[in-house]
C-alpha cells in the first residue's frame, strides 16, 4: 500500500518553491502526495489530514513563524485524536530545533537537504 | 564587426545639426550631462573613455538602449545603494533606516511583514506569529508616521515593497506626508504595486486578478495626475526568479507583465508617454554571471522596441528601461553562511556591469533569518567596494562588444520573444488578456515550478555544484552566526499600538468612510485613490479597508498544483 503524505503551507507566507519541489521529490520517491496549497490554518491542516487519511503531515514555513505555527499543527492533530507525525520544512535556526522537538515535531528539514535524505527522513518518521 | 547587429536609427534633427556619427551624437549627450568628481583612470594612471566601441556602433543613452539608459551612466551618478529593511514595529524599522542613512545608504526601501502584505491587521487571528517577522508591521497611518519619523520625505526617495494592498499603503503614505507638511507632488519613490507577479510567483494576493488590476489602474492614473516624481509600478522579476524560474523566464514574464500594465493604462485612456516614463523594473541578480548581464541588456532592448513600435511611445523616457537589482536570496546557503558574502559580491557585480540604477545586496545570514545590523553593514560595504575600489563604474557597458555577451544577449532576447508570442496568442493579440488568462490557467505557476524542480534535480545529481550544499562540506558543522530574533513581545507591542489608535479615533467617521469606500469600489469606472486617502486619514486600519474592498471584489483562492 502506498504511503500518503499531506503537504501544506501554513500561515501567511506565500513562498511555495520549496514545498512544491519537496512534493515532487516525495512523489518520485514513491509517496502519494496530497498538496493542500497556501494559507492554511493549523485546524484546516488537521481536518484535511483526517479526511485524506494520510500517514504523515509536512508543513513548510520560511517566514520565522514556525515556533508559533508548527506546535499549533501538532496540537490540532492531537485534538482530533490523530497521532500522525509532523515534519517541518523550511528556514529553522538550529537554536529552535529542541523547542520544535519538545512540541512534538518528528523531524525538521532545512534548506539544502538532498532529495534522498528527504525521502529517508519522511520514511523513517513512519517507522 | 560582430557587435553590429542592426543599424541604429538616426535622429534627423541631429543630422541636420551637422552631427554625423553615432559617437558624435553620443558625445553631445555625454557632454550635456554632469560628471561626478572622481578620477576615471586605472590604478596605473591610464585615462579611461566613458564608453568604448566603433564610431558607428551602438552607444548608451540611445535607442535601443542595450548599452544603458543614459549616455553618461555611472560617470554622472553611481547607482543608488538602496538597502531593503523592515522588521518589528515601525519604531524599530525607523531606527534601522536612520542607521542605513548614517552608513551612507542613499535611498530607503521598506519591507512589510506578512500580515501587512496580505492586508491584515496585527490583531487578526491569522496574523498570529507573523507580526513584524519578515518586515515592518503597518496597521494605520499612525504606524506610517512612526516609520518615517525624522526623515525628510521631500528629500529622500522611498521604495515600498507592497502589492495587494499597495493602493491603501500609498494612500497612507500620501496622507501622512501631507500631515507632516510635504505636498504629494514633492514625494519621490516607488511603489512595487506589481500584482501580476503575485499570482505567478510571490503569492501574496488578496483580490482576484481583474479587480486587482483595477486598483493598479487607479494608482497609475492618480500618480500620473498628482505625483509626478512617483514611480507607480516596479515591475518585478525578482520574485519570479526566487520562485524558481530561469533567467529567460524571469525576463520574459516580467516584460510581459510590463506590457500588460501598459495596455491596462492605455485602455483607461492615458497617453502612453504620460505614464510609461514612471514605470520601473526590478530584476534578480543570480549567480550565473554572464547570463545575468545578458538578461539586463536584452531587457532594455526589448522594452525600447516594444514601447516604440507596438505602443507608439515617442518620448525617449518611455523607451528607457530603468531597473533596480537585488542579489539572489535563493542563491544563499544556510551551510557556511559567510560564503554568501562572496556570492552576493559576484551577483552585485553582474548588476553593475549590466547597468542597474539601484541595488540591494543581501546579507550573508538571510538563509537563516532576517539580517543583523552587522550583516546588513557588510552587504552595504560590498556595494561600496564595487563602486569605489574596483573601477568598474568608470566605463559604461564594459562588456558590450564581447562576442560572447553579445551572442548571449541576442539569444536571451529571442527566447523571450517566443514567450511573448505564446502569451499574445493566448490573449487573441492582447498581452493584457494573455497574461491574465495565463495566470488564471496556472501557466506561469507551473512553468516556474517545473524550472525549480529541474534545478533541484541537477543539484541532487551533482550536475550543478553549490558550495557547502552538495560539495565542499568542510565547515558545515560550524556554529550558526548570531541571528536577529523577533519575539512575541514585538507582536504584543504592535497590538497594543493598534488598540491605542483605535481607542483614540472617531468611530463614526471611520464607519462612514468605509461605507463610502465600498460604494465607490462598486463603480468600476471610479478612481479609488481619493476616497482611500480620505478613509485612512480617519485612522481606519489596513485590515478594515481591505475587508471593505473584499466585500465588493471578492477574494482570490489559488487552486493548489504541484
Amino acid at each position: 500500500m502506498s504511503r500518503r503524505v499531506l503537504l501544506a503551507k501554513v500561515g501567511l507566507d506565500g513562498h511555495d518553491r520549496g514545498v512544491k519541489v519537496v512534493a515532487r521529490i516525495l512523489r518520485d520517491g514513491g509517496f502519494e502526495v496530497v498538496y493542500l496549497g497556501l494559507f492554511n490554518t493549523p485546524e484546516g491542516v488537521a481536518a484535511a489530514a483526517r479526511d485524506e487519511d494520510v500517514d504523515v503531515v509536512g508543513i513548510s514555513m520560511l517566514s520565522g513563524a514556525h515556533l508559533t505555527l508548527a506546535p499549533a499543527v501538532v496540537a490540532a492533530l492531537r485534538a482530533l485524536g490523530l497521532d500522525i507525525p509532523v515534519v517541518v520544512g523550511g528556514i529553522v535556526p538550529d537554536a529552535d530545533l529542541a523547542e520544535l522537538q519538545a512540541a512534538g515535531v518528528a523531524a525538521v528539514l532545512t534548506p539544502g537537504t538532498p532529495a534522498d535524505e528527504i525521502v529517508a527522513t519522511v520514511t523513517s518518521v513512519l517507522a | 564587426m560582430s557587435w553590429q547587429r542592426s543599424e541604429p536609427p538616426r535622429d534627423p534633427a541631429c543630422e541636420n545639426a551637422g552631427v554625423t556619427t553615432n559617437r558624435e551624437r553620443w558625445q553631445a549627450a555625454f557632454d550635456a550631462a554632469p560628471t561626478r568628481d572622481a578620477d576615471f583612470a586605472t590604478m596605473s594612471g591610464l585615462g579611461l573613455d566613458p564608453v568604448y566601441g566603433p564610431d558607428d556602433g551602438e552607444f548608451p543613452g540611445e535607442y535601443p538602449y542595450t548599452r544603458g539608459p543614459y549616455a553618461s551612466m555611472y560617470r554622472t551618478k553611481l547607482w543608488t545603494m538602496r538597502m531593503f529593511a523592515g522588521f518589528g514595529t515601525a519604531d524599530d524599522t525607523n531606527q534601522r533606516f536612520k542607521e542605513l542613512l548614517r552608513a551612507g545608504g542613499d535611498g530607503l526601501s521598506t519591507a512589510f511583514d506578512m500580515p501587512t502584505l496580505m492586508g491584515l491587521d496585527s490583531d487578526d487571528a491569522r496574523s498570529l506569529g507573523e507580526v513584524g517577522r519578515c518586515g515592518v508591521a503597518i496597521d494605520t497611518i499612525a504606524d506610517v508616521a512612526d516609520l518615517y519619523r525624522d526623515i525628510d520625505l521631500g528629500a529622500i526617495t522611498t521604495s515600498m515593497t507592497i502589492n495587494a494592498p499597495a493602493a491603501v499603503i500609498l494612500a497612507m503614505f500620501v496622507a501622512n506626508a501631507e500631515e507632516q507638511g510635504v505636498a504629494r507632488a514633492r514625494l519621490g519613490g516607488t511603489l512595487q504595486n506589481d500584482i501580476l507577479k503575485e499570482y505567478q510567483a510571490q503569492k501574496e494576493f488578496v483580490f482576484p486578478p481583474r479587480p486587482s488590476m483595477r486598483l493598479v489602474r487607479d494608482t497609475i492614473a492618480f500618480c500620473t495626475a498628482e505625483m509626478p516624481r512617483w514611480h507607480t509600478i516596479s515591475i518585478s522579476g525578482y520574485h519570479i526568479r526566487e520562485a524558481g524560474s530561469t533567467a529567460v523566464q524571469e525576463l520574459a514574464f516580467t516584460l510581459a507583465n510590463g506590457f500588460a500594465y501598459v495596455e491596462l493604462a492605455r485602455q483607461a485612456g492615458l497617453p502612453v508617454d504620460a505614464f510609461a516614463p514612471r514605470l520601473s523594473f526590478f530584476f534578480n541578480a543570480h549567480i550565473d554571471f554572464f547570463e545575468e548581464i545578458a538578461k539586463y541588456r536584452a531587457a532594455r532592448r526589448i522594452w525600447a522596441r516594444w514601447l516604440r513600435d507596438r505602443y507608439a511611445a515617442t518620448d525617449p523616457r518611455s523607451h528607457q528601461l530603468r531597473f533596480h537589482t537585488q542579489t539572489a536570496g535563493v542563491s544563499l546557503t544556510a551551510q557556511q553562511p559567510e560564503v554568501n558574502i562572496v556570492r552576493t559580491a559576484i551577483e552585485a557585480l553582474a548588476g553593475v556591469l549590466g547597468g542597474t540604477q539601484s541595488l540591494h545586496t543581501n546579507s550573508y545570514d538571510e538563509a537563516l533569518a532576517l539580517p543583523t545590523d552587522h550583516a546588513a553593514r557588510i552587504a552595504l560595504r560590498t556595494q561600496q567596494v564595487i563602486a569605489h575600489e574596483t573601477g568598474v563604474s568608470h566605463v559604461a557597458d564594459p562588456l558590450g562588444g564581447s562576442w560572447f555577451v553579445e551572442a548571449l544577449t541576442d539569444e536571451v532576447e529571442q527566447r523571450a520573444e517566443a514567450i511573448f508570442a505564446h502569451l499574445a496568442e493566448l490573449g487573441d493579440g492582447s498581452l493584457l488578456e494573455g497574461v491574465i488568462r495565463a495566470v488564471e490557467e496556472g501557466w506561469f505557476q507551473s512553468e516556474i515550478a517545473d524550472a525549480a524542480y529541474d534545478f533541484e534535480k541537477r543539484v541532487n545529481k551533482g550536475r550543478r555544484t553549490v558550495v557547502g550544499v552538495n560539495d565542499f562540506f568542510e565547515g558545515n558543522d560550524a556554529v550558526e552566526p548570531a541571528l536577529l530574533r523577533i519575539t512575541q513581545a514585538d507582536e504584543q507591542r504592535q497590538r497594543a499600538r493598534l488598540d491605542a489608535v483605535r481607542g483614540a479615533r472617531d468611530e463614526a467617521a471611520v464607519a462612514a468612510a468605509l461605507r463610502a469606500l465600498g460604494e465607490r469600489a462598486a463603480d468600476p469606472d471610479a478612481n479609488l485613490m481619493p476616497v482611500l486617502i480620505d478613509t485612512v486619514r480617519t485612522r481606519a486600519s489596513l485590515g478594515e479597508v481591505m475587508a471593505a474592498l473584499a466585500e465588493v471584489f471578492g477574494r482570490h483562492v489559488e487552486v493548489p498544483r504541484i
